[in-house]
């Protein structure tokens, strides 16, 4: 097991599928059109065994990369030789689960897609080798690369699958993270030269991550370098007032496109804080941290209200992702905030923020990711998201009503629920070191459960009177199979976390320490403590 | 030995005797010989390249006194300058068959350009600099102006010239300031000079501003772009095809050895200019090309912006900025030509069109031409893992390197508005129906280079080290390590 690049076969065993599926030109349209479906369904479910067989041989007990592959990949001029170098910590082996599981997911619900089939399929799994490839990278060009190249198959599935206003949409999808990322590759070029004046330059994560540890990069330095970052996270992740592109985008993208959106491309700018931000800037985490605070307490609060107020159905799990990310960006920075205290840090405080955070992630990654496939169930048969067309579901459908109750009530938080586990950690981490941000954060798990329950009672609920409503069927036994796994690991994660929160501990622990170890030389007030 | 070291020109020699037999074999053959003298052309040509690499020396040698100079940098810039004339023929035979412009001229012409090119690279002295420029520039103002009955491509022809002219009058202007203030107009009795001079005389910072003006209207860099929408627009498109390609090259190429070599020790003083440049070219070349649509203007607007980018690494003055100007050519040379490919096989009905809304639809008409358009655009636009992203990647490298930490953030924020006109593109061949479909199936010919274009921006990921570690050898000849 040892010799084989697990690794790059889940990265680009999807790509192969592509290209297998791209050259089937040969027959008629009918054929084809099958052949891409079996095809892609059967790529995507041979890639997710594989990622199964890497959680399995997962060793949880170290913090250190594992199934690391390393070659030579290009000459940087003057010599630096970057490499393809790939490897999974905790941190990433989840999100690679979850890009994984999903994109079978996505390729089943959209079994009934007609126009250009064979595009389609293709796209995705282009799209799923971008998307495990960012997580697995462990060199900062490589990531770039998979990070960027996640918008090329995205902007076509907005814009060509799309609804009405798709392209605006898929303009504005590309722009705003493009614009977000070009900040990005300029800090990538300066952290290259930065951690030459200490020898000689890498973009190498390990090797960065092992430089911000024990040297560190200039307190000014650092403050450009995190901004530059936080420019791109925070339009992927989004963080308010950078997130309109996402509501735009998910309502226009094709069911499947907002499933992949909302379960895995949003986690990359959660992912970015952890791996880069937190551990590679300290020092310029703690001094930001009051930033990103209110910027997610309001992302919490304000887009909170602001889904109370939408009509379309796609729109408000949109704001409400928004929302939830709030509590991911919280929770991530929890680890910062006591620094500012002057005493000598408790080096596991903010962990339980941290990985709630990270379980919130994950939660929000399978749960949003059901909502819009909910949404698409009901927009297959009648063609509109708006929430007034709706009403009595139940009467008709009540397979689908039971599913989406799961949910919803996990959206909410629920207990019992993997959404409870997530919001609980974050909020019980932040109210150890700002109980205001805890309780602004608190109302948003209220506003939460307006929202979301009001929406169930107006599609779900009621008296069947819409006549067009009569006609609707419940869920086919392809639906089923789409949702059962999902409200399996809702409940289990909900249950009994346990096995989840194994897999990110080490790596969340490791990821604090040397944080601290790092904020703390530059720290003027916990150097002195110490 | 009268003349010692010729063998370190003989690619020229070969290239000036063989336009030589091809425009006597045009004219005893007449009008109908087009065909076969392109055909010669392209073989002459690729010829020309194998004898480029062959005679290459590994270090820097001189010939003709040192009026000509041949090393590996040279080497580079002569292997691209005569590929992409040679696609640049190829590109044409079918355009001007279909369009009745089929001239023996022109593929000789373009060989005569090819020649002035490889001088003017060449070029050890700054009078041989000019010869080769003057050469090259004639032959590209007459196939500008090709179609003689057209209005449009006459008046391109005209432009080019007059403008054309006027930089040259600058640059030899130039050039005889550097020599009244200097002395010599040897490249290496200037760098001799300059290097390490602590102040350099004004009038000899006055020739060198006039050089560059010269050599700015040549990559045609903002403010001294005026000619380039027009003379894209107006020419037939295979010849805007061949001028946004190797003259670029050889121009470009030209303008890093002059300010590398000569006046390697003014950089200071040339940098700052340069600057100006890139980042004047840049803004210009994304914000003028949203309202473009006219798809030979937009690739005009294009390519400023692209010679932005390039003068980025050049404004960094290092070896590593130079090697990344060398990089960023070469990917933007197979970017374009392949984009011109596409472009001419924008027929409806035999005829051609060159709206950008006449692309709409082309992913159903036409999906694998649409393909690799889409490449193309995305790779001119910088999104990674396409050719066009590491280009940038090395450019803004070198940038930083310098700290020139404003001119990347510019650079690459322009690159985001950029995006938008190039995703524009894919937008109206993917995003739209088609409605009024463009003619099924380019030429085999038009077809093959938009394929191995394509892939070789697409698959660049895998063997970068080839393109880069020639550029890198290329600079270390020039600089001398």
């Amino acid at each position: 097991m040892e010799t084989w690049p697990l690794l790059s076969i889940v990265t680009f065993a999807p790509l192969l599928g592509a290209l297998l599926i791209l050259l089937m030109v040969r027959g008629d349209r009918e054929a084809t059109d099958r052949n891409a479906r079996w095809l892609a369904l059967w790529a995507s479910l041979a890639t997710f065994l594989i990622s199964l067989l890497i959680w399995i041989n997962f060793d949880t007990g170290t913090a250190d990369f594992q199934f690391v592959e390393k070659t030579a990949w290009f000459k940087f001029p003057g010599g630096y030789t970057l490499s393809y170098h790939m490897g999974v910590d905790g941190i990433s082996m989840m999100f690679v689960l979850l890009s994984t599981l999903l994109t079978p997911i996505c390729i089943l619900c959209s079994w009934e897609i007609k126009s250009r089939v064979r595009e389609y399929m293709a796209a995705f799994l282009v799209l799923e080798t971008f998307m495990v490839g960012t997580f697995c990278a462990l060199d900062l060009v490589t990531f770039y690369v998979f990070f960027e190249g996640v918008l090329l198959p995205m902007f076509l599935i907005i814009g060509v699958w799309g609804g009405n206003r798709r392209v605006y949409s898929a303009f504005k999808f590309f722009l705003y993270t493009l614009l977000g990322s070009v900040l990005m590759l300029v800090a990538v070029m300066a952290m290259y030269f930065l951690s030459k004046s200490a020898g000689q330059g890498t973009t190498d994560i390990v090797e960065l991550l092992k430089f911000a540890r024990e040297t560190g990069f200039g307190a000014e330095a650092q403050k450009w370098l995190w901004l530059a970052f936080f420019a791109s996270f925070a339009v992927k992740l989004p963080m308010w007032p950078v997130h309109t592109w996402l509501p735009d985008a998910h309502v226009e993208a094709p069911t499947a496109g907002s499933v992949i959106l909302a379960g895995v491309l949003l986690k990359m700018g959660g992912y970015g804080f952890l791996r880069f931000s937190l551990p590679m800037f300290p020092d310029a985490s703690v001094y930001f941290a009051p930033l990103v605070y209110t910027l997610s307490i309001v992302a919490i609060v304000y887009t909170s209200l602001v889904a109370l107020a939408q009509e379309d159905m796609k729109k408000l799990i949109a704001y409400s992702s928004v929302a939830h990310m709030g509590f991911v960006t919280l929770g991530i920075f929890a680890a910062t905030v006591q620094f500012s205290a002057g005493t000598l840090p408790d080096a596991l405080l903010g962990e339980q923020a941290v990985t709630g955070a990270m379980f919130q992630m994950l939660s929000h990654g399978i749960v949003s990711a059901a909502l819009f496939l909910c949404v698409g169930v009901v927009y297959d048969r009648l063609h509109t998201r708006e929430i007034d067309r709706y009403g009595g579901l139940v009467h008709r459908m009540p397979r689908y009503a039971a599913v989406f109750m799961v949910f919803t009530l996990a959206s909410v938080g629920l207990p019992g629920t993997s959404g409870f586990v997530g919001e609980f950690l974050v909020l019980f981490g932040v109210f150890q070191v700002n109980v205001w941000a805890a309780a602004l954060a608190a109302t948003g798990v209220i506003l939460g459960a307006a929202y979301m329950l009001w929406l169930y009672r107006r599609i779900i609920f009621g008296e069947l009177v819409k006549p067009d409503l009569m006609r609707m069927k419940d869920l086919n036994p392809r639906e089923v199979a789409i949702f059962a796994p999902l409200v399996i690991l809702v409940l289990w994660m909900g249950i009994w976390p346990e096995p989840f929160l194994d897999v990110f501990d080490a790596s969340v622990k490791n990821l604090l320490t040397s944080f601290k170890a790092g904020a703390c030389r530059v720290n003027e007030a916990c150097f002195a403590a110490r | 030995m009268i003349l010692p070291n010729l063998e370190y020109a003989a690619s020229e020699m070969f290239v000036a005797v063989a336009a030589m037999v091809l425009l006597m074999i045009g004219v005893f053959r007449g009008e109908g010989s087009a065909r076969l003298v392109s055909a010669l052309s392209i073989l002459v040509l690729a010829a020309a390249a194998a004898i480029t690499v062959w005679m290459s020396p590994g270090e820097s040698r001189m010939a003709f006194a040192g009026m000509f100079v041949s090393n590996g940098y040279t080497t580079f810039l002569k292997v691209g300058i005569l590929l992409a004339s040679a696609v640049g023929i190829v590109l044409s035979v079918g355009y001007n068959a279909r369009e009745a412009i089929e001239r023996f001229e022109y593929p000789v012409l373009i060989v005569l350009a090819a020649l002035g090119m490889m001088v003017m690279v060449s070029a050890g002295d700054l009078l041989s600099l000019y010869i080769g420029l003057e050469l090259q520039s004639l032959s590209l103002y007459v196939i500008a102006a090709i179609r003689r009955d057209s209005v449009k491509s006459s008046e391109a022809g005209l432009k080019y010239f007059v403008l054309g002219a006027l930089a040259s009058g600058m640059l030899l202007f130039g050039a005889s300031l550097v020599y009244g203030f200097a002395g010599t107009t040897a490249f290496a009795g200037l760098a001799a000079q300059l290097t390490g001079a602590s102040a350099p005389s004004v009038g000899l910072v006055v020739g060198l501003v006039l050089v560059m003006v010269g050599l700015a209207f040549k990559v045609s860099a903002v403010p001294f772009h005026m000619w380039t929408p027009d003379v894209y627009e107006g020419a037939p498109t295979p010849v805007t095809a061949f001028f946004a390609a190797a003259p670029k090259l050889a121009a470009m190429g030209l303008f890093v050895s002059v300010l590398a070599g000569p006046f390697g020790g003014l950089v200071k003083q040339w940098s700052q200019i340069v600057i100006v440049l890139a980042i004047a070219s840049m803004v210009l070349g994304a914000f003028a090309a949203i309202a473009q649509t006219n798809i030979k203007r937009l690739m005009a607007y294009s390519s400023i912006g692209h010679i932005g980018y390039a003068l980025v690494g050049l404004a960094s003055g290092t070896k590593d900025g130079y090697s990344a100007v060398l990089v960023y050519m070469a990917i933007y040379i197979v970017m374009t030509l392949g984009a011109f490919a596409v472009i001419l096989a924008m027929q409806r009905s035999g005829r051609m069109v060159e709206e950008i809304g006449d692309l709409t639809g082309l992913s159903r008409t036409n999906p694998l031409m649409a393909a690799m358009m889409l490449i193309f655009m995305f790779s001119m636009a910088g999104i990674p893992p396409l050719a066009g992203f590491y280009a940038k990647l090395y450019v803004f490298l070198a940038a930083v390197e310098a700290e020139l930490y404003f001119l990347a953030v510019i650079g690459l924020v322009t690159s985001v508005v950029g995006a938008y006109y190039y995703i524009r593109i894919v937008k109206v061949m993917y995003f739209d129906e088609p409605e009024d479909a463009l003619d099924p199936r380019p030429g085999r010919d038009l077809g093959a280079i938009q394929f191995v274009a394509g892939m070789a921006t697409l698959l660049f990921f895998l063997f970068p080290s080839l393109l880069v570690g020639a550029a890198d050898t290329a600079v270390f000849s020039l600089t001398g390590g």
